[in-house]
């Protein structure tokens, strides 16, 4: 299979067309400008529809729209876009419309900078809308998985009707690296029979919507989704453990920051310090197991991420008081060196 | 014996809940009636509005879709691309239109979108509990202009078809209003042209309807088409405001 070399941006955006990606709708933001880009420039020529939509609200109502009738749809902005868009996800939950929403994460808060970050986590593992609800988010750390993500994560959409979103960052977005796009065979899916497409002979109307005026119907409502977000917790987890086996200590990192965090790791390694990296690729749900796999054997834990400590919730969560958890973190669009975590490293053996 | 009076096949057959005398309940009959007449029942799908029209998609027989406050225009928008082929129309209230929708309608507008939006001007929230609304008139009394709409304040009224029709994008604009026999039927010849459009690809129509809340204007419902006729109508004045020209 053929290798090319793609900057994220444009990678992702080509893995939606071969994910069968219909539409798409967005506002210009920097980092993620190549997607749209090339979305505008590709999505004519391959039989889809390309809309830069007036605002971040339009554009995920004009999802809204289309994932309603039945195609797959794609959207995506970076952190003061996401922000925008919180009204519109809460409504795409509630209505259970499957979908795909790129965030590349900038410095916040408020129009903050352009640089890398990972300060929307809270916004994007805890609903970020109003109301009880959550999406599945992927968070990939090479532009290889960031292609492979795509393709699953329009399929997690569709399998259980409800948004996905692709949390990367500046970096990610910019970076240039070898890609392969893997053939992959169908996944068996749901029929979208609840989409309105115009009635077109059917008896009853299909209907979209998330206002249940009685509560005991939107008490109801809410409990089915639950179970469906218990059943995403249990079976859609997903991360990596590297140099996991004999390591008594252990750092975690998403995203782009995994990957210096990895180098931190193995200059620690050439140092004689037994220390291995856990790495989710699903944000929410939070791959708890990775922690209960290691919790046996490990000291401490260090969790580095950019921004002031906000994954390091889940970490504690996870790790429910069994051993120190530390954190380190760069802020407004700085980011960390192998160096710096690595000192962060022997400072948590030196306190553990 | 001949059937002269029945529910348009495009309706439910179930209870409204709109008061007494609402221009909601009228209007909907027309939207109704004119999908039947033009066979599109079953290729159609509406957006309903955050307004009293919310729960249009439990009255219209067509498949619909609940769109947040303001951004119904965006989601027809969303449908439409997805499939050109069949109708789309968005159901909205002044509020959601012209107040918080406002960006959503004028792009909408100026990108000729291939929709239809049915725009029900009543002057005032109505479903929150008679808020001031962007197309109060000055001095009208609401519940959040107490002392009458005073344009110091609140500036003053918008006019939507007027506004729009400087607009490129638009094949079809037209004020009606809903008060007498002459009037709900230009209303609906209106609706049915609106839709036409559509149907002929000629892009974005609106019709707007001048339409009596007579809850939240504390009034009886005959004085309340009394004050769209002699009020609402100096403000808003009826007609088409844009169209294609023929040949
Ligand atoms: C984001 C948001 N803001 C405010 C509301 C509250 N709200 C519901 S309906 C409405 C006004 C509706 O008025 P209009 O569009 O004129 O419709 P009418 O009820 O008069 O037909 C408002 C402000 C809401 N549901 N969502
Ligand atoms: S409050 Fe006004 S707009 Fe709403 S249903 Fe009653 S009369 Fe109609
Ligand atoms: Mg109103």
């Amino acid at each position: 299979m053929e290798k090319v070399l793609m900057k994220g941006n444009e990678a992702l955006a080509e893995a939606a067309i071969r994910a069968g990606c219909k539409c798409f709708f967005g506002y210009p933001i920097t980092p993620q400008s190549e997607l749209p880009a090339y979305l505008a420039r590709e999505m004519p020529k391959r039989g889809g529809v390309f809309l830069q939509a007036e605002s971040e609200v339009a554009a995920i109502n004009m999802v809204y729209g289309a994932a309603g009738a039945g195609v797959r749809v794609m959207t995506s902005s970076s952190s003061p876009g996401i922000s925008l868009k919180q009204e519109g996800i809460s409504y795409l939950c509630g209505a259970e419309l499957p979908c795909v929403i790129v965030n590349i994460m900038r410095g916040g808060p408020g129009l903050g900078d352009i640089q890398p970050a990972q300060s929307d986590y809270f916004q994007a593992t805890r609903g970020g809308g109003h109301g009880d609800y959550r999406t599945i988010v992927l968070a990939p750390s090479s532009v290889q998985e960031l292609v492979d993500l795509v393709y699953d994560a329009f399929d997690l959409a569709d399998m259980y009707r409800n948004p996905v979103l692709i949390l990367g960052d500046g970096i990610l977005g910019q970076m240039m690296e070898p890609v392969v796009f893997k053939e992959r065979p169908a996944r068996q899916l749901p029929p979208k029979d609840w989409a309105t497409t115009g009635k077109m002979g059917r008896q009853k109307p299909n209907v979209i919507n998330s206002l249940y005026l009685d509560p005991v119907k939107l008490e109801e409502h809410n409990l089915k989704l639950f179970k469906k977000y218990q059943e995403i917790e249990a079976k859609e987890a997903r991360y990596e453990i590297l140099n996991g086996d004999d390591a008594e200590y252990f750092v975690i990192a998403y995203g782009i920051c995994a990957r210096i965090a990895h180098a931190a790791v193995e200059m620690a390694r050439e140092e004689g310090i037994k220390v291995g990296l856990i790495r989710p690729i699903t944000l929410w749900p939070y791959p708890k197991k990775a922690f209960e796999e290691v919790l046996p054997k490990a000291k401490a834990f260090l969790t580095v991420e950019l921004s002031l400590g906000q994954m390091v919730e889940d970490v504690k969560l996870s790790v429910e008081g069994r051993a120190p958890v530390y954190f380190y973190g760069r802020t407004g669009g700085m980011v960390p060196t192998a160096e710096e975590i690595f000192e962060e490293i022997k400072k948590m053996r030196g306190l553990s | 014996m001949k059937v002269v009076f029945e529910r348009p096949k495009s309706l439910q057959a179930t209870k409204t809940h709109y008061c007494p005398g609402c221009g909601h309940g009228v209007i909907h009959r027309l939207v109704a009636e004119v999908m039947d007449e033009l066979g599109i029942q079953d290729k159609t799908i509406g957006v309903a509005p955050v307004g009293c029209a919310v729960l249009a998609y439990n009255y219209f027989d067509c498949d619909m879709q609940q769109a947040a406050h303001g951004r119904a225009p965006a989601v027809a928008t969303g449908i439409k691309r997805a499939l050109p082929d069949r109708v789309v129309f968005t159901y909205q209230g002044d509020g959601d239109l012209a107040a918080i929708g406002t960006a959503e309608i004028v792009h909408a507008a100026a990108r000729g979108e291939n929709i239809t939006v049915i725009f029900v001007n009543n002057a005032i929230y109505g479903m929150t509990g008679g808020q001031m609304a962007p197309t109060t008139l000055v001095g009208q009394k609401t519940e959040t202009s107490p002392y009458g709409r005073d344009p110091q304040i609140a500036g003053y009224p918008i006019r939507v078809c007027e506004m729009l029709a400087t607009l490129d994008g638009p094949s079809f604009l037209a004020r009606a209003e809903l008060t007498d026999v002459k009037n709900i039927n230009k209303t609906k010849s209106y609706i049915k042209k609106a839709f036409e459009m559509q149907l002929s690809g000629k892009g974005f129509s609106l019709v707007e309807i001048l339409s009596p809340c007579p809850t939240n204007w504390g009034m009886k419902p005959k004085d309340a088409v009394d004050w769209v006729k002699n009020e609402m109508v100096k403000v808003f004045p009826p007609g088409v405001f844009k169209e294609p020209k023929e040949g």
